[in-house]
């Protein structure tokens, strides 16, 4: 063991260089880095939110709602279909997961089964007691839950980005869910609110044969109509009876931006070449009739008509502050959500208060590192000084190798870092344990220290080995702050085993071949 | 500067005890295990959901004030308590079924009901809100993490050593799962996600323990052949003294200093750790050593163990 091969030698120093270098950009100032030459490692280590401020949120999609609206179309399909095919039948309706037919002549079940599986709708169809149940197979379900993610993910990142967040992150999670990681926003009321509005927007008449208040008092409602609520001219809330039918829908947006007309706030929307024309032409035959711009099944405004609007835009007036108007062009701009989203999970930490944990953290460290790098130092004397300087390599190899992963450093990952420096000395502790041991039994110092490294490889090996299985799958399973525990801790046994085996190892030979002590001291 | 923690070449009769410590522990368990039923553990909102807020207000907070301006029910159940400094304040509202988006707005109004009645330089430090599901699957998601590792753990130490020494270090897991969590119902701390990282992280340094001696008995068998079980087990427990002493000394300086440094964020989860390096140690010495003497524990080589009948062979697993 007194022999080190030149190779090894040179590539224990070189990984503990590599890890230096990985480890500097965190000491060096923002600016310095930038105009070091590009060959240079300069990622540093990505803070986690509760470290740097800022915002965490968990969105989940509604996927029932999308399923159910999916249903909804579905069975207006299948209305269609079998009307054109001149099948009869006693209802069609949702019920439950299923788009149901009520077949009036037993004899059409099947036809009406063929006609819904030749829909290619994704449905599942089976016959029964004289109905019809379609539903949606796993492959369609998965298909639709998945575009609806992928939509709802663009469309967040969009209304983000109008807001001007930077360095936000979005990921998908599962099956119906997103994070937003907002770092630096310390209230995220406003961006909440943006994100829980759908935006669904469309441009619908006012039904002129009768009124909320008459309908409301027992009126009639007129088919293709329903109640919608909104506010009035004045601000107060008010009902209206609105068309269904559609005129343009919100889709057909390419811009839209606050302004001003008669020093009110409006929001100004510009139309794709479809959506121009058909508001032209909409606008044209109605002159006269209310416009009911409806976002979200609520009525913004109601409009008269006055003149055709062919040039492709218009502005929205409504009684708007300016925050509302530009809120509402952010959100035209962005495009409508698939599915309403709803916060399910929040955490946000003020600026102040991740400075103060990050120098708590840092002071924490600094005075574990070197408290037990005393005790070590006194305690083993000349061992003792190998053990830090592994100790140091560990701690800048363990800080390189965050930086070069890119892994997010947590409270509690500086918990996971003391408790490395801690709990990392232990390998060096059971080979000089047993070095005395074998001293004790009367070797030499030379033979004591190959007995001692050899003696205790296997018990290193194996008691690192089992908190590496713990490490990993808290990764695995563990969530939010156990997650950041588990990276440190993990990466933290890794480097552990190689500076207190490799490195000390390194560090003892070369003294012992050098001195060839005749004793050795403890 | 010189000074000995070293005990030297120890010989002290740790398993003569082993009646006497099994019995001590059982009944502490049972103790922990009725304490932690009856007296149950300060959630968290990861697991309970709910709103928590962390302010900070200009003076020291006057909590009867705080809480007369958030007590008049708008907010259902709050709970107030001084968080590190007399400036800082944590606030708990209590789950309860109102949707996910209502929840989120209950911190902004929080901070309107405090700047408007209490104090209007309040500032929030922290907020977090936890929806009712999602705490139902961070619950889920620990316990898995915990029977896994537990598991993983076992089969470790199964196939690097005998079936006994697996059995051994299993009940010494259990031992330290149950003080540890019995640790937190005593001191009140708040039992979240991160308390799950101190019982794991515990459970990984007091198994770590017991392989280091596992390993020594393992040597000893092939060593000393003529010891009976009992003063094979002591002679392991004694040679792999020092080093027990010394890792866990190393261990508690680290944990001392995030204790008194690191603030109030961590303080639960030092602490446990703390009590942990003691839990664990105890558990390898008095429980996974003791353990193997009743489980029979075979030579590697043919050959007399002493005081111990060798007919029965066919559960020694010859790995």
């Amino acid at each position: 063991m007194l022999h080190f091969a030149k190779w090894k030698t040179v590539l224990i120093i070189a990984i503990c260089l590599i890890g230096a270098l990985f480890t500097a950009p965190n000491l060096i100032g923002r600016q310095t880095l930038d105009s070091l030459p590009d060959w240079l490692p300069k990622q540093r280590i990505s803070l986690g939110l509760d470290l740097r401020g800022g915002s965490h949120l968990l969105l989940e999609v509604d996927m029932s709602a999308v399923l159910r609206e999916r249903l909804n179309a579905v069975s207006d399909d299948v209305r269609a279909r079998l009307r054109e095919a001149g099948i009869g039948y006693a209802g069609i309706g949702v019920d439950g997961d299923a788009v149901v037919v009520r077949v009036r002549d037993a004899a059409d079940a099947s036809r009406i089964a063929d006609e819904m599986r030749g829909m290619n709708a994704g449905l599942d169809v089976e016959a029964a007691d004289g109905v019809v149940r379609g539903r949606f197979t796993a492959a369609e379900i998965a298909n639709r839950r998945d575009q609806t993610l992928a939509q709802s993910i663009e469309v967040v990142r969009r209304r983000v980005d109008e807001l001007g967040t930077r360095e936000a992150t979005i990921q998908r999670q599962g099956d119906e869910r997103i994070i937003v990681q907002l770092p630096g926003v310390e209230n995220p009321a406003e961006i909440k609110a943006l994100l829980g509005t759908t935006a669904k927007m469309s441009f619908r008449l006012l039904d002129p044969t009768t009124s909320a208040s008459e309908v409301l008092s027992g009126g009639r409602l007129p088919p293709g109509s329903e109640i919608l609520d909104g506010t009035g001219p004045g601000g107060q809330p008010t009902k209206y009876v609105v068309q269904r039918r559609v005129l343009v829908s919100g889709e057909r947006l390419t811009d839209s931006q606050p302004s001003f007309q008669n020093n009110e706030p409006v929001v100004s929307f510009r139309f794709d070449s479809v959506g121009g024309r058909r508001f032209g032409e909409a606008t044209q035959q109605n002159v006269g009739r209310n416009l009911a711009i409806v976002l979200d099944e609520k009525v913004i405004s109601a409009p008269v008509i006055r003149e055709p609007i062919l040039g492709g835009s218009g502005v929205i007036s409504g009684t708007f502050t300016v925050q509302e108007a530009s809120n509402l062009a952010v959100l035209l701009r962005a495009g409508a959500l698939p599915a309403p989203l709803t916060v399910i999970e929040e955490r946000t930490v003020g600026p102040d208060l991740g400075a103060d944990a990050i120098a708590r953290g840092e002071i924490a460290s600094v005075l574990a590192f070197v408290l037990v790098v005393l005790f070590m130092a006194a305690y083993y004397k000349r061992l003792g000084v190998f053990a830090d300087v592994a100790l140091f390599a560990n701690l800048v190899l363990l800080l390189g190798a965050l930086s070069a992963l890119q892994a997010t450093l947590t409270l509690p990952g500086i918990a996971g870092i003391v408790l490395t420096l801690g709990m990392a000395v232990d390998a060096n502790v059971l080979i000089y344990e047993r070095i005395r041991e074998e001293l004790g039994n009367g070797r030499s110092p030379i033979s004591a220290v190959e007995a001692g490294f050899k003696g205790a490889m296997t018990t290193i090996i194996d008691s690192n080995l089992t908190t590496l299985i713990a490490a990993m799958l808290l990764f695995q399973f563990g969530a939010g702050p156990v997650k950041g525990f588990a990276v440190t801790l993990s990466i933290g046994i890794l480097t552990t085993l190689f500076t207190s085996v490799f490195v000390t190892r390194l560090l003892v030979a070369s003294w012992l071949k050098r001195a060839r002590p005749k004793t050795l001291a403890f | 500067m010189k000074f000995s923690l070293n005990p030297g070449r120890t010989n002290i009769d740790f398993l003569r005890y082993r009646v006497v410590a099994l019995v001590f522990t059982a009944v502490l368990t049972i103790g922990i295990i009725a304490l932690v039923v009856f007296r149950g553990l300060n959630f968290g909102i990861d697991f309970t959901g709910g709103v928590l807020v962390e302010v900070e207000t200009s003076g020291p907070a006057d909590l009867s004030a705080m809480r007369a301006a958030l007590g008049d029910g708008a907010f259902g159940d709050v709970s107030l308590q001084n968080f590190g400094s007399e400036n800082a304040v944590l606030i708990r509202l209590s789950q309860d079924d109102t949707a996910g988006d209502a929840q989120g707005r209950l911190v902004e109004e929080v901070r309107r009901t405090l700047a408007e009645r209490v104090d209007p330089q309040i500032q929030i430090q922290r907020a977090e809100f936890v929806g009712p599901k999602v705490g139902g699957e961070l619950i889920e998601g620990a316990v898995i993490a915990f029977v896994v590792a537990i598991a993983a753990m076992m089969v470790y130490v199964w196939f690097r050593f005998e079936w006994q020494f697996g059995v051994g270090a299993v009940l010494a897991l259990f031992h330290d799962v149950i003080m540890t969590i019995g640790m937190y119902a005593i001191t009140g701390y708040e039992f979240n996600l991160t308390s799950v990282a101190a019982v794991l992280t515990i459970i990984g340094y007091s198994l770590n323990d017991t392989v280091v001696i596992f390993d020594r008995v393992r040597e000893n068998l092939r060593k000393y052949r003529d010891m009976t079980v009992p003063e094979l087990l002591n002679r392991a427990v004694n040679d792999t003294l020092a080093r027990t002493i010394m890792t866990g000394l190393t261990t508690l300086i680290a944990l001392f200093a995030l204790f008194f440094v690191a603030g109030e964020a961590l303080s639960g989860f030092t602490f446990a750790m703390i009590a942990g390096v003691f839990i664990g140690t105890y558990s390898t010495i008095f429980i996974a050593v003791p353990v193997l003497v009743y489980l029979n524990l075979q030579r590697r080589q043919r050959g007399r163990v002493g005081g111990e009948d060798d007919a029965d062979a066919a559960g020694a697993a010859d790995a």
